[in-house]
């Protein structure tokens, strides 16, 4: 099974990407994990000032049958949250990379994307996953 | 088109009831509080029967065929249990009535407690909790009290094997605890060297750990009795989920092998009917240890006047629900062991794990059985993953069973197992059912290499074809938007 | 006796495939020294003997098919419709598992649609469950989805003293874990000023000392309406104090009698964020408390912070219309840890009792039993109240139960009504609030005919001509 990947972003072992715009940071998910979820029905996201940690669950990303967290990939404080996904989860499946993104941030310690892979690393991540049958 | 909705038969001006005039001279109704609109149904007698029983044909019932749904129990319900129920001086009975007037009714749950606590050898039971879940919430709650009250505050943590039902992690959260998740070993146990890391990592944090036993591979656990007994090193308890039960009535005493508490499924192990999806009862035995902490009110003989009275246990969590159980349901229980006593019950554990290992042989070879090599207690757990049909899917095959006339087993549970398929037969069922539902099994598999899409578009004789889960869940319909003409 | 259909030569053949000797065989990972224990229980018994013996139990109760009931409190006696029961032990029905498999469920998935949508139609609300286990686990099932909707950062809880007291002790018990702060509840000395004042328009002031309590950590704030002492809030009131506490951000809870809907304005048009309520006047019987349901309705916006089954209607591949159980994603055998509760078997062939009561008395049927019910209460109240010694306290709007201040101990009147004139009097609510001492809760309904309410009255009265003393004699 191939997927697609965007080689501007960084990526997390739990299948989250960031992607800098300028100072803000940009967050979502996969196309290996919208892949694994099926179709998404339901995203739930944080409010604008929220302060997030990196690895800790930002919201919660639902298919039929089940309820995935979302983890930042970065540390940082909510400044806008994607709200057309209340109305259009499906994007999820469609768009990941692109109006399918979780929530804008404004990262405290861009160091943190040291711990995040690249595209090429995340993409090698991802079939060896695979291979594992992890599903 | 299907059976129209109960709103799409009304006409003005119908009522299917008739009551009397009012024989009292009528009151002003206060001001400012009365209803306009009360958009209720306007339906015949008539129509509304015919519209009940044409629903009620769309359904599968244990009294119209096999159901071995694994960690359900659907055993064959017995009729007395209906006519016990509703005998009037039990059905007409107000909870709040003296305690005088009802002292049949209190003597019929004192003698169920009592035969339900020597059943799973504990030393005392409450009635009060409605379901397995609640029974659950019950137990762990009188476990973080109790040892809370020893001032142990800072335990905190559970600890839940992964095969466990999702109502055991979902009862921690609620009861404000954390969850650590055991793992189990290759035979199906609770993975005894992991466990001991946890317990000697979390050790003074231990409120306990829960386990179902028979667990839901529908394996017996062969350390069960060290597993406690670790835990209690620890100065953790330990909660039995009963919902396995109807595996060992007459077998074994949860309470002699060391568990603290425990939760029996009435509206399983003792056959009151399931009412498509509930009322059940989740009556909870303790060990001595908590006897103190059960909610209540429980039933009491009182010593000075040898009457039963309502007793609060001294140190109890409170009251889980409102009164004092599902009693209808506790009737039905009190006559199913009634009708059994001991030997009878455990003659009906006996041949529910008969049933399940004649089911499990007869399947053997046909479908992965990752644990096919133990004997299996009353359940087992196969896999709908079929070699020469690589695109079947476990769902296809519990669909396709529908159009052999079974309701199929529980799927996609536990989830260590993928492609899970746990069948649990019951003793309620005959040999020749069995086999039926075996023949049935190996020849869908047998479909499967021949016309798989056969499986993926079944079922073919249902009521309705497979339903879009994904757009009920995405475009929420959830309310008729009422109007009657 | 029992239920099993194999015969010996049936095991004989299933060891023999299984390859197992004897059955005891099957039982080898059981510890031997603990298993087959020898368990002391009564001798079996065939079933005309257990229904000889349940009827000799049963008798020794004193059934309210033999006496005439003023006694409310949270469980009451309403007409059921024969058709309740009878559709009730359908098979088919009753015998059915939760309806995961929606393809061959669509009998019981339908019913509980329509349950959802009358709820919803009851209340004036937009979404409902298919029930919890009574009323008092909705209240606390209603805490557990204010705290949810206030995102874990709002953790006080309001309640009413006037809400059920058992209703009041559950939230306690469900909430011990969660360190909240509960407050509200000793507001009572409040209303005891109020029942001694006797205001007309005004709660007593116990909705304002409520709506004091607010802050921005109050989670929710919950009422119940007609209230536990009877008194029914006007939909102004109500809305005041609806107003007050969104204004806080906090959810607005009302624990309501369903019967009283069929009269008066619904919490859906005051305000309410979450409606609870006791569904037993609706078609299931007393029993001795339970099995009861209880409903729970609310606004669309926040089901997916709910607990509990929930019926959608989708379609099948046909694109024929077809329902399932939605929103799974919320519930214990999805989401296990993080699962908004533990609820998994809920109350469901209460529901389906519910659903053709409610559909059998329809808009016209449950307003005449409202109707009835407030009548006779009012007539009740009436004829109490001119009998010296007797006041009745509820000089506000009330329903169907009203409160009688009595020149004795309640308990020693309830034994005189029972043993003497064949009636189970009213609720003592000196047990739960000591300020109440000789109040009796009285509770009235379409059940209760004029006769019937006349006789309470005469053996009241009879009571006062009797001198103190010889009410123990007479309760004995």
């Amino acid at each position: 099974m191939s997927y697609k990947y965007d080689s501007q972003a960084r990526y997390a072992r739990s299948h989250e990407w960031a992607r800098l715009e300028g100072n803000v940071a940009v967050i979502g998910v996969s196309d290996y994990a919208q892949h694994l979820l099926s179709d998404v029905v339901y995203v739930d996201l944080p409010e604008p000032g929220d302060m997030l940690k990196q690895g800790e669950s930002l919201g919660t990303v639902e298919s039929v049958k089940a309820a995935e967290d979302a983890y930042s990939p970065l540390s940082g404080e909510v400044i806008e949250v994607n709200a057309a996904l209340e109305d259009h989860p499906e994007w999820i499946n469609e768009d990941p990379y692109g109006k399918a993104w979780l929530v804008k941030i404004r990262p405290t310690d861009l160091s943190e994307l040291d711990n995040l892979m690249d595209a090429a690393a995340y993409e090698a991540f991802v079939i060896e996953e695979e291979e594992k049958g992890g599903h | 088109m299907g059976e129209p909705l109960i709103y799409e038969i009304c006409r003005a001006g119908r009522c299917a009831v008739s009551l009397p005039e009012c024989d009292v001279p009528e009151t002003p109704l206060p001001e400012g509080c009365v209803r306009e609109d009360l958009p209720l149904p306007e339906v015949a007698e008539v129509d509304l029967v015919r519209h009940y029983i044409r629903l009620s044909q769309m359904n599968y019932a244990i009294d119209t065929g096999f159901y071995p749904l694994g960690s359900c129990t659907m055993k064959y319900n017995p009729k007395v249990n209906e006519v016990a129920a509703r005998i009037p001086g039990f059905a007409t009975l107000h909870p709040l009535q003296p305690e005088a007037s009802i002292q049949g009714a209190m003597g019929l749950m004192l003698e169920l407690q009592e035969m339900l606590a020597e059943i799973g050898g504990f030393a005392g039971v409450t009635l009060q909790p409605a379901a397995g879940a609640h029974g659950e919430l019950t137990g762990v709650l009188m476990m973080r009290k109790c040892l809370h009250d020893r001032g142990e505050c800072e335990r905190n943590v559970i600890l839940v094997p992964d095969s466990a039902h999702g109502t055991n992690p979902a009862t921690t959260s609620m009861s404000g605890l954390k969850v650590v998740e055991v793992p189990s070993d290759r035979r199906g146990n609770v993975d005894m060297a992991v466990l001991r890391s946890l317990i000697a990592q979390h050790g003074s944090r231990l409120v306990g750990l829960m386990l179902t036993n028979p667990n839901t591979l529908g394996l017996f656990d062969e350390n069960v009795v060290e597993i406690i007994q670790l835990v209690h090193e620890a100065g953790g308890l330990v909660y039995g989920d009963g919902a396995n039960f109807n595996a060992i009535l007459g077998i074994v005493r949860p309470g002699d092998l060391g568990f603290d508490v425990m939760h029996y499924n009435l509206h399983k192990t003792f056959s009151t009917p399931h009412g498509g999806g509930g009322p059940g009862a989740g009556a909870v035995g303790v060990s001595a240890t908590l006897v103190d902490y059960l909610p209540g009110p429980i039933v009491q003989r009182g010593e000075a006047d040898g009457l039963l009275h309502w007793y609060m246990p001294p140190k109890s969590i409170g009251r889980v629900k409102a009164f004092y159980g599902n009693f209808s349901v506790l009737v039905r229980a009190y006559t199913y062991i009634r009708m059994h006593g001991a030997e009878g019950l455990r003659q009906v554990s006996e041949n529910a794990v008969l049933n399940a290992n004649y089911l499990q042989a007869r399947l053997r070879g046909v479908y992965p059985i990752p644990h096919g090599d133990r004997t299996c207690m009353h359940e087992f757990v196969a896999q709908g993953i079929l070699r020469d049909a690589p695109g079947i899917r476990t769902m296809d095959i519990a669909k396709r069973l529908m159009d052999y006339g079974f309701h199929p087993p529980t799927v996609y549970f536990p989830l260590i197992v993928p492609e899970a398929l746990m069948i649990e037969p019951t003793e309620t069922e005959s040999k020749e059912t069995l086999d039926a539902f075996a023949d049935a099994l190996i020849h869908i598999a047998e479909e499967a290499r021949t016309d798989p899409d056969l499986l993926r578009s079944a079922p073919h004789h249902a009521p309705v074809k497979r339903l879009d889960e994904v757009k009920a869940a995405k475009d929420l319909i959830l309310c008729y938007a009422p109007g009657c003409e | 006796m029992n239920y099993i259909p194999n015969t010996d030569s049936d095991r004989a053949a299933m060891l023999a495939a299984i390859g197992a000797s004897s059955v005891a065989d099957l039982f080898h990972d059981v510890p031997a020294e603990h298993r087959f224990p020898i368990l002391t229980l009564p001798p079996a018994l065939s079933e005309m003997e257990v229904i000889e013996e349940l009827n000799a139990l049963a008798n020794e109760n004193d059934d309210l098919h033999h006496l005439a009931c003023f006694l409310g409190a949270g469980a009451y006696r309403h007409f059921v419709p024969s058709i309740v029961d009878f559709i009730v032990q359908r098979s088919e029905f009753f015998t059915a598992y939760t309806p995961y498999q929606p393809e061959i469920s669509q009998g019981t998935l339908q019913a509980h649609y329509e349950y959802q949508s009358m709820i919803c139609a009851l209340t004036g609300m937009e979404a409902s469950n298919v029930s919890h286990y009574d009323g008092a686990t909705a209240v606390a099932e209603a805490v557990i989805m204010a705290l949810q909707i206030g995102r874990g950062k709002r953790n006080k809880v309001i309640l009413s003293p006037t809400l059920h007291p058992q209703y009041r002790a559950v939230v306690h018990t469900y909430t011990q874990g969660m360190s909240l702060q509960i407050v509200g509840e000793d507001l009572m000395p409040d209303v005891l000023a109020g029942l001694r004042v006797q205001p007309a328009s005004d709660a007593g002031g116990l909705l304002d000392a409520l709506a004091g309590l607010l802050d921005k950590d109050t989670a929710c704030l919950i009422v119940q309406n007609p209230d536990f002492l009877g008194r029914l809030y006007t939909p102004a009131e109500m809305q005041a104090l609806a107003d007050r506490v969104h204004a806080a951000g906090a959810q607005f809870v009302v624990s309501v009698d369903p019967i009283s809907l069929g009269l008066f304005t619904p919490p859906g048009r005051y305000g309410a964020d979450i409606v609870t309520g006791e569904g037993q006047p609706m078609g299931s019987p007393l029993s001795l408390g339970g099995p009861y349901l209880g409903f729970f309705a609310m606004k669309a916006a926040d089901v997916r912070r709910s607990a509990g089954r929930i019926v959608g209607q989708t379609v099948d591949l046909d694109g024929k219309r077809g329902f399932v159980l939605t929103l799974s994603t919320r519930e214990q055998h999805i989401r296990r840890e993080k699962a908004s509760s533990n609820i998994c078997s809920n109350q469901a062939l209460n529901a389906l009792a519910a659903a053709v009561y409610m559909a059998a008395m329809g808009k016209h049927g449950l307003r005449a039993v409202a109707a009835l019910s407030y009548h006779k209460a009012h007539y009740a109240a009436d004829l109490i109240g001119k009998i010296p010694g007797y006041r009745v306290v509820s000089r506000w709007p009330f329903f169907k139960e009203f409160i009688v201040h009595c020149p004795q101990p309640i308990s020693v009147i309830n034994e005189v009504l029972l043993d003497r004139h064949g009636m189970v009097g009213g609720y003592d609510l000196g047990a739960d609030y000591p300020g109440l001492a000789n109040h009796m809760l009285l509770c009235v309904t379409e059940m209760n005919s004029r006769m019937q309410i006349e006789l309470l009255a005469e053996a009241l009265q009879e009571m006062t001509a009797m001198n103190p003393d010889r009410y123990e004699e007479a309760g004995r």
